[in-house]
């Protein structure tokens, strides 16, 4: 692929905007149960295997996306982008991650009885969800481990807090941003005024 | 006109769904179903479970899916476009704002209370979709999903296998399993 030196750059970007496109279609496509599946995807691909970003900013990316409405799939994707190339960067991730969904449900319309009544589909989505639920799961273990792994208390009781607060009490998400938001500060100021580390 | 009026709604809809899918759901119900009469209940209801089967955001299936049915592939694309416009909008002036100011204490304050607060909500979606998996056919546990979710987070945690693989050797799994042994 390498011809020149000279080409170098532009193939690079090339490939970059490319590499961007097909991990973000490809992980929409794939995006099956529920937009956190997204997580474990784009962790794989873009922390592990790319090494575009790590696993701080894709938590970063994540809290910003449920600051934000619409689909975090999307929003995560476009975050990305953003990450890696600028704007353009962004729209080749938004637009990377719409098309799949866009092409799946115009083609399933024309026959979406059949479809929603086919029972291999359903046995397929059955075992899927299992596998699902093992992705996220897992993911969950992953990343919540160096918490534990640090002993970081204020980080655990919110964990543990907000587990609580979604799961059982449904609360909404913006409430939960908006008030471990100002948990943050708070910590972060009396750390401060403590003389602790920062 | 047709087509201004689903890029309306669907903006209006893309705008107001913060929180998830589920969240959304309401409010694209009351905007097609309730004020725009665009489907039916009954369609709106094979849109979700259409939506559940497939991939993709279920906000921007049921826009899709609403667009094609009342204008065809042109609907499909505004409605799609109309739907996804707000949040990219409005995340990409958030990315700006967070590559800015990210190394100001207070971004780090608060990046550090919502970072274990979405592990949190990863987690409480994680339980909610091992539940179901696991207890689809009410309180008797699915053997066959409790043996893919056991066997998948085995494979993860000691091999570190691509989430992919698990989660589509888990739906050809079922399509065997199910197949030999109806529930």
């Amino acid at each position: 692929m390498r011809k020149s030196n000279a080409n170098e750059f532009i193939n690079e970007n090339k490939n970059l905007y490319a590499t961007l496109f097909s991990s973000t279609f490809k992980i929409s496509a794939c995006t099956f149960g529920g937009g956190y599946v997204i997580v474990p995807l784009m962790k794989k691909r873009f922390v592990e295997e790319l090494d575009w970003i790590s696993e701080t900013e894709m938590l970063d990316f994540i809290s910003i996306s449920q600051s934000a409405p619409g689909p975090i799939a999307v929003d995560v994707a476009i975050m990305v982008g953003y990450h890696v190339c600028g704007l353009k960067g962004a729209v080749i991730a938004g637009i990377g991650t719409i098309l799949p969904p866009l092409i799946i449900i115009s083609v399933i319309s024309l026959f979406y009885k059949q479809f929603r009544d086919n029972r291999f589909v359903s046995f397929a989505m059955n075992g899927m969800l299992a596998g699902i639920a093992a992705v996220i799961c897992n993911v969950v273990i992953d990343m919540g481990k160096p918490f534990f792994k640090n002993r970081d208390i204020f980080s655990i009781i919110i964990i543990a807090a907000v587990f609580i607060a979604v799961y059982f009490f449904k609360i909404n998400i913006l409430w939960i941003i908006i008030i471990c938001a100002v948990l943050g500060i708070i910590k972060g100021t009396v750390g401060l005024k403590d003389g602790e580390k920062r | 006109m047709i087509y201004i009026q689903l890029l309306l709604s669907m903006f209006k809809i893309g705008i107001l769904s913060f929180g998830g899918g589920y969240v959304a759901i309401p409010l694209i119900q009351k905007e097609i179903v309730e004020l725009n009469g665009w489907i039916t209940l009954t369609e709106f209801t094979d849109i979700i479970t259409i939506a559940e089967m497939t991939p993709g955001p279920i906000a921007i299936n049921a826009a899709t899916f609403v667009g094609i049915r009342i204008a065809g592939i042109p609907g499909a694309l505004i409605a799609t476009f109309g739907c996804a416009l707000p949040s990219c909008i409005i995340v990409i002036i958030l990315a700006k704002i967070y590559y800015k100011y990210r190394h100001l204490n207070t971004m780090q304050n608060i990046l550090a209370g919502l970072r274990p607060a979405v592990i949190a909500m990863i987690a409480s979606s994680g339980v909610t979709i091992a539940l179901m998996a696991l207890f689809k056919s009410g309180i008797n546990i699915n053997y066959i999903s409790a043996g893919i979710f056991i066997i998948g987070i085995f494979l993860l945690r000691k091999y570190k296998l691509n989430p992919l693989y698990i989660m589509f050797g888990a739906g050809a799994v079922g399509i065997i399993l199910y197949s030999l042994f109806p529930m």
